[in-house]
C-alpha cells in the first residue's frame, strides 16, 4: 500500500502503510456549502501525511434532516448512500463503515446486510442508544457473523448527560463487548473529549476492545498511558476531524518508545487484523465491493418536499 | 523559531510526565525550536503567585539561553506594581496573567491597568484561553475559558503593549480580531496551538483573512504534544504554506 498523491519528499509520517480507522466525509445534501472542499482537504492532507486508506462513515445528513446522533432511517440511508458513492469513486484510498441507528433495529440490520454486500467493511454506531443497551445485541450479532468490527462513538467518562447525544463511555462499551467476545469493538477517539484515563481503566481487561487514537485532544501522556493500559496491539491510529492532531500523534508515537513492530501495529497491522480479510487489498476494485449505490447520493432527501426539505426553512415560504 | 506557549511544573488536575526544564530543552531541540517563553504552571492556581515566580526564575537559570521566564502577575493582588517591576528587572520578555482563574471578568479594571503597565515596562502580556478541553475538566476546575470579551477589553485602546493569547480557537480569535480597530489588532497575537487544521482548515482560513503575521508558534507543552503546531504548519494548503509567522525574535 502506498499513499496516493504523496509529496515528492515522502509522506510526513513515513512511507509505511497507514490506515485511518476514523474518518468522515461530507456530501451535497449534508448542509455544508463547503462539503466538497472538506472532502478534498481530507484527501490533500491525507496524501501529505501518508494515509493509505481512509476508513470512513457518514452520519446521516450531519444534522440537516435529522440529528447527527439520532439519525432517522431515511437520513441514515441517505448518508450511507453518499458514503458508498465516495468509496466507489476512490477504491484506492477509501473503505467504509455502514452507519446505523439501533433504535430502528429492522432498518439497521437490513442496512448492514445491504451495505456489506456493496463493500462496507465495518459498522458505525454513534450515540442514539447507550452501548450496553440490549437493542445493540442484534447488531453486534450480525457484525460478528460477518466478521465486521464496530466503531462506537464514545465520550471518555460520561459523568452527566450531554446535549445532542445519548453518549456511551468506556464502561458501557465494555459491557457490550463482554456479551460479544467474538466481535472487535473500536472505542472511538480517546482524544475526543472527556477523561481518557477512565476509559483505559474501564477497558484494560476487555481484549476485544481496541482504542482509536483520534480526536482533537493531544494531551501529553495520553498515548503513553493508552499503550501501558492495553498494549500497542490494541491501538488503532485515526484522525477523525483534525488531521493535524493525527499527524502530531504519529510523530509522538515515534518518540515514546514503541518498537518498529509496535508502530506498524498501530499504523495498520491491527486494523488489518480486525477488519474482514482482504478489506484493504487493492484488488478490491469496483465490482468486487465498493459498488455505486443504486440511487444517486445527491438525490433529494426521501422526506423532502418540492423545495428539497422536509421542514420549513427559516425565511422560506 | 520561538515557542511562546510552554510551562514547567505540575498541573493540579492530572499527572504530567516530566514537566521539567531539562526535558523542555530536549523537546525544543527535537522539534527544531530555538527557544521558548516559559511560564510556571502551578502559579496559575496559586492565590499569591510570587513564590511561583521565584521557583520559575531559579529553575530556568541554568537554561537561560533557551528558556525565557514568563512570570505571573496578578493585578488584584496588593503591590502588584512592585512585583511587576521586580520580575522586569530580571529581563523577562513577558508576563502571564490568568483572569479566568482569578475570577476577573471582562470589565475588571485591573487587567487593563496591568496591560498598560506591561507596555510601560516594555514586556508583553500573555493570556491563556484554556489549559484543557472543556469536556474533560476536573470537577474542581471551575474556571471558564477566557472569553473573547475579556481579551477585547484588554486590547481596546491599547497603544503599546503586545498581547499574546494562547490556546484560543477560531471563534474567539475572529471575535476579538474583528472587534478591534486596525491599530488595536496590530498589537494582538495568537498562538497556533489550538487552531484546527485540515479538513476544516481553520488555521489556513485565519492566515488568509487576518494574515499569518498575527500568529506565533506555540505548543502548550507540557500539557499538550509539542509536535502539534509543527504538524499544523506542515499540513497548510499550498497558498498559505510558505507564509511567515510573527517575528518574535525582533520584538
Amino acid at each position: 500500500m502506498t499513499s496516493p498523491g504523496a509529496p515528492a519528499g515522502g509522506p510526513l509520517a513515513g512511507s509505511g502503510p497507514l490506515i485511518d480507522v476514523h474518518a468522515h466525509f461530507f456530501f451535497a445534501d449534508s448542509g455544508r456549502a463547503e462539503w466538497d472542499a472538506l472532502n478534498r482537504a481530507r484527501f490533500r492532507a491525507g496524501a501529505r501525511i501518508g494515509i493509505t486508506m481512509h476508513v470512513a462513515s457518514i452520519l446521516g445528513s450531519w444534522g440537516r434532516w435529522s440529528p447527527t446522533y439520532f439519525a432517522s432511517p431515511a437520513d441514515t440511508t441517505l448518508g450511507n448512500d453518499a458514503m458508498q458513492a465516495i468509496a466507489s469513486r476512490h477504491p484506492d484510498r477509501v473503505r467504509w463503515y455502514v452507519a446505523v441507528n439501533p433504535n430502528d433495529t429492522g432498518h439497521a440490520l437490513a442496512e448492514i446486510d445491504r451495505r456489506v454486500a456493496a463493500g462496507a467493511i465495518g459498522v458505525k454506531l454513534a450515540a442514539a442508544r447507550r452501548a450496553d443497551d440490549p437493542l445493540l445485541d442484534p447488531i453486534a450479532e450480525r457484525s460478528g457473523a460477518g466478521g465486521l468490527p464496530i466503531l462506537h462513538h464514545i465520550w471518555q467518562h460520561r459523568r452527566r448527560h450531554w446535549p445532542s447525544q445519548d453518549a456511551s463511555d468506556g464502561a458501557d462499551l465494555a459491557r457490550l463487548a463482554a456479551r460479544h467476545p467474538a466481535v472487535s469493538f473500536i472505542l472511538a477517539h480517546i482524544g475526543g473529549g472527556g477523561d481518557y484515563r477512565h476509559t483505559f481503566a474501564a477497558v484494560r481487561d476487555v481484549p476485544n476492545i481496541y482504542l482509536d487514537l483520534s480526536g482533537s485532544g493531544v494531551d501529553r501522556g495520553m498515548l503513553d498511558d493508552a499503550c501501558a493500559a492495553v498494549g500497542a496491539h490494541r491501538l488503532l491510529w485515526g484522525a477523525d476531524v483534525t488531521l493535524e492532531t493525527g499527524l502530531a500523534k504519529l510523530w509522538a508515537l515515534e518518540v515514546i518508545g514503541l518498537t518498529s513492530d509496535e508502530l506498524a501495529d498501530v499504523r495498520w497491522r491491527n486494523a488489518e487484523r480486525i477488519f474482514p480479510r482482504g478489506a484493504f487489498s487493492m484488488e478490491r476494485e469496483p465490482g468486487t465491493g465498493n459498488r455505486e449505490p443504486a440511487l444517486d447520493a445527491a438525490r433529494p432527501h426521501p422526506e423532502a418536499g418540492s423545495f428539497g426539505s422536509p421542514f420549513p426553512l427559516p425565511g422560506s415560504p | 523559531m520561538i515557542d511562546l506557549h510552554t510551562y514547567i511544573g505540575p498541573y493540579p488536575f492530572r499527572h504530567l510526565p516530566h514537566p521539567e526544564p531539562g526535558m523542555l530543552v530536549s523537546v525544543l531541540a527535537r522539534e527544531g525550536v530555538d527557544a521558548a517563553w516559559v511560564g510556571h504552571l502551578p502559579s496559575a492556581f496559586y492565590r499569591d503567585p510570587a513564590p511561583g515566580n521565584d521557583d520559575l526564575l531559579a529553575a530556568l537559570a541554568p537554561y537561560a539561553e533557551r528558556l525565557l521566564p514568563v512570570p505571573c502577575i496578578r493585578p488584584d493582588w496588593p503591590a502588584w506594581e512592585r512585583a511587576l517591576a521586580e520580575v522586569v528587572d530580571h529581563g523577562v520578555p513577558a508576563i502571564r496573567a490568568y483572569p479566568s482563574q482569578w475570577g476577573l471578568g471582562a470589565d475588571d479594571p485591573g487587567m487593563r491597568a496591568l496591560a498598560a503597565a506591561c507596555g510601560e515596562a516594555g514586556v508583553a502580556l500573555v493570556l491563556t484561553a484554556r489549559f484543557e478541553d472543556l469536556r474533560q475538566r476536573h470537577w474542581m476546575d471551575a474556571a471558564p475559558d477566557l472569553s473573547a470579551a475579556a481579551v477585547r477589553a484588554v486590547a481596546r485602546r491599547n497603544t503599546r503593549t503586545r498581547i499574546v493569547v494562547c490556546a484560543a480557537g477560531r471563534a474567539t480569535i475572529e471575535e476579538v480580531h474583528w472587534g478591534l480597530t486596525p491599530e488595536e489588532r496590530e498589537l494582538v497575537y495568537w498562538d497556533i496551538s489550538w487552531i484546527w487544521g485540515p479538513p476544516e482548515d481553520e488555521l489556513a482560513l485565519l492566515f488568509r483573512t487576518m494574515g499569518s503575521r498575527r500568529f506565533v508558534y506555540g505548543s502548550g507543552w507540557p500539557l499538550r504534544l509539542a509536535q502539534t503546531p509543527r504538524a499544523n504548519l506542515a499540513l497548510l494548503p499550498d497558498d498559505v504554506g510558505a507564509t511567515a509567522l510573527a517575528d518574535v525574535a525582533a520584538w
